[in-house]
């Protein structure tokens, strides 16, 4: 796919890849091939060498790539029959979440998640990915609905955290968060997590609570994210890199500490290179875990869900 | 060579901070009144003119709020123990040793068995002098015993709340105290049994976005600060004047969030009142 924003971190791979571009089309005339392969044997090594030893800084880099598939796109990539549905019946529709039914190899499930903007219009209309009260609100509506109708809850999280607007505390913020996470505590269908993008605290939190919560490979998940961390801790935003080593949020961080179930691997190079890839990766791994929830019984799975959020936390008696 | 070295010994031009001991005037930092301690002691802590609610910690609410010699407290020694290995300006683990020897307490929170006026509760209180109330695995983990308790014994719960949010030092486990609390919580609410959460100054962040807001009675005691994102972030985040008001307990009443709100001196005929009512 083209390239349009390149990290730092990722331009001597980028670079070797349209090198390889060239050489490929002046093919026709030339025989290259024997410089191709040496190029792309580099390339190979260039790539593992740069993402097997990544920086938690660089993997939020890459967690907010402006390239990266947003919940849309999985969307559309992994499911058909999508019907979004709108509103919270409450006050409004928020754009930074959307979700309805949707068909996954012509199993039904409720599908919802944050969504961000691809550029500044489309941003400004998603609110960057932070949700309002009612984006929380509609998010709990339709997840009722799922449960109405025995369904289970696919859902996405990538947001920058919920939106700290003047509107939003005056419409109950933390009531709309507070009330999801102690009602998905005890929905009554499966619940599936995937953090694909950037999980902020109480904004992700407040869709993230589920029988099973995975993480695609370069996502961040934190209560707060590097640069606030660096702004209260060290009274200065110079320290985001060290805030984002210590606060332990890549995937293999959530996973070792319990707070994640599965990995999900995204195409080499990171999930923008191949949103295809990506959302088929995915898809695979949806299909497995809702082919595990859906055969435990219900109350079983419901006792395992507070169990699960029950056992999280260290202390010493 | 110092050249203004000091000769004389025993002049103190210092004295070290402390809390103000007995027979010391406090100041109001709203009205500038100038109290006895014991006045102020005697007046549930409030500023003996202007009703000012000075901040106080889990043992004075306990005395406010409890029958003499009913209280049981447990889980006294939990403490946290520093998952990430987390350093900031100072490790982590430091900072708990520290303040546990600066506050007396061990972690953000206290619970306990009680009475109030003859009725059996289960009680948390929250400690903002301890790294500003955050709460971490052992604020999570006491709350999560406390509902348990409370179910076991099938007495109501009250949560006193004063909160910065989550512990950022506990990364991600600190916002799992968020899901941790609140499904323990919608427990409690399937066995109905009530649960009242008083929000003190200042509930915010993460105590807010789950436990401090679900309770089946929220109740505030008056212009004690509320909110998901404290007013400096707004300000920042959206460059706009803040309304008169903003965030304190009367423009939570005024938009929904509070049933009521209770003067300290009436908080413990309140919740008497209350739980005598639904018991």
């Amino acid at each position: 796919m083209a390239v349009n924003t390149m990290l730092e971190f990722e331009r001597p791979v980028i670079e070797m890849e349209q090198k390889i571009d060239e050489l490929r089309k002046m093919s026709d005339t030339l025989d290259l091939s024997n410089e191709i392969s040496k190029l792309e044997a580099r390339l190979k090594e260039a790539r593992k060498k740069i993402f097997s030893s990544l920086t938690p800084w660089q993997i939020v880099q890459l967690a907010r790539h402006p390239e990266r598939p947003y919940t849309l796109d999985y969307i559309y990539l992994m499911t058909e029959n999508f019907i979004e549905l709108h509103g919270d019946r409450y006050y409004g529709d928020d754009k930074a979440v959307v979700g309805g039914f949707a068909s996954i190899d012509d199993q039904t499930v409720m599908i919802i998640g944050q969504q961000k903007g691809r550029d500044t219009k489309s941003n400004l209309y998603r609110n960057f990915g932070m949700p309002n009260p009612e984006g929380y609100r509609k998010a709990l509506r339709l997840m009722k609905l799922a449960e109405k109708f025995n369904k289970p809850v696919i859902t996405l999280i990538d947001t920058p955290g919920a939106f700290p607007g003047i509107e939003a505390e005056e419409r109950g913020q933390a009531e709309a968060i507070a009330k999801n996470i102690f009602e998905m505590s005890r929905l009554q269908v499966p619940i599936i997590v995937v953090i694909i993008g950037e999980g902020a605290s109480g904004g992700a939190l407040g869709m993230g609570v589920g029988d099973r919560i995975l993480m695609l490979q370069y996502c961040w998940y934190s209560v707060i994210s590097p640069e606030s961390c660096s702004q209260i801790l060290w009274r200065s935003w110079d320290f985001k890199e060290q805030a984002a080593e210590a606060l332990k949020l890549t995937s293999q961080d959530m996973l070792d500490l319990k707070i994640v179930d599965r990995i999900v691997e995204e195409p080499e190079g990171g999930a923008h290179r191949d949103h295809n890839q990506a959302a088929q990766l995915l898809k695979a791994a949806l299909l497995e875990e809702i082919e595990i929830v859906s055969k435990i019984k219900k109350d079983k799975l419901l006792d395992n869900r507070v169990k699960k959020f029950g056992e999280m936390g260290y202390f010493k008696d | 060579m110092a050249w203004f070295k000091r000769n004389k010994e025993n002049i103190q031009t210092e004295t070290p901070k402390q809390d103000v001991p007995d027979g010391m005037w406090i100041k109001c930092p709203e009205c500038s009144e100038l109290m006895h301690r014991k006045q102020w002691e005697a007046n549930s802590y409030l500023c003996i003119k202007c009703d000012h609610h000075f901040r106080i910690g889990s043992s004075e609410y306990f005395k406010l709020i409890i029958d003499e010699d009913t209280l049981k407290e447990f889980d006294k020694k939990m403490k946290s123990v520093d998952p990430l290995h987390f350093t900031d300006t100072k490790p982590y683990a430091k900072r708990i040793d520290d303040t546990i020897k600066k506050t007396d307490l061990h972690d953000a929170i206290r619970t306990a068995t009680g009475e109030i006026n003859g009725k059996d509760v289960v009680i948390a209180c929250m400690d903002f002098d301890f790294i500003g109330g955050s709460m971490g695995s052992v604020v999570g983990e006491k709350i999560s015993r406390a509902i348990d308790k409370a179910i076991k014994n099938k007495c109501p719960l009250i949560i006193i709340s004063s909160s910065g949010g989550a512990r950022m030092m506990e990364g991600a486990i600190s916002l799992m105290q968020l899901a941790k609390t609140s499904a323990k919580l919608a427990k409690l609410d399937e066995e109905k049994i009530p649960y009242i959460s008083l929000l003190t100054n200042p509930t915010t962040g993460g105590a807010s976005a789950s436990y401090a807001m679900l309770g089946d009675f929220n109740i505030a005691e008056p212009k004690a600060l509320i909110a998901f994102a404290g007013p400096r972030v707004v300000k920042q985040a959206t460059g706009k004047e803040l309304p008169k008001g903003f965030q304190k307990s009367e423009f939570l009443l005024e938009h929904g969030f509070i049933d009521f709100i209770v003067n300290r001196k009436d908080l413990k005929q309140k919740l008497s009142q209350l739980l005598g009512l639904i018991s």
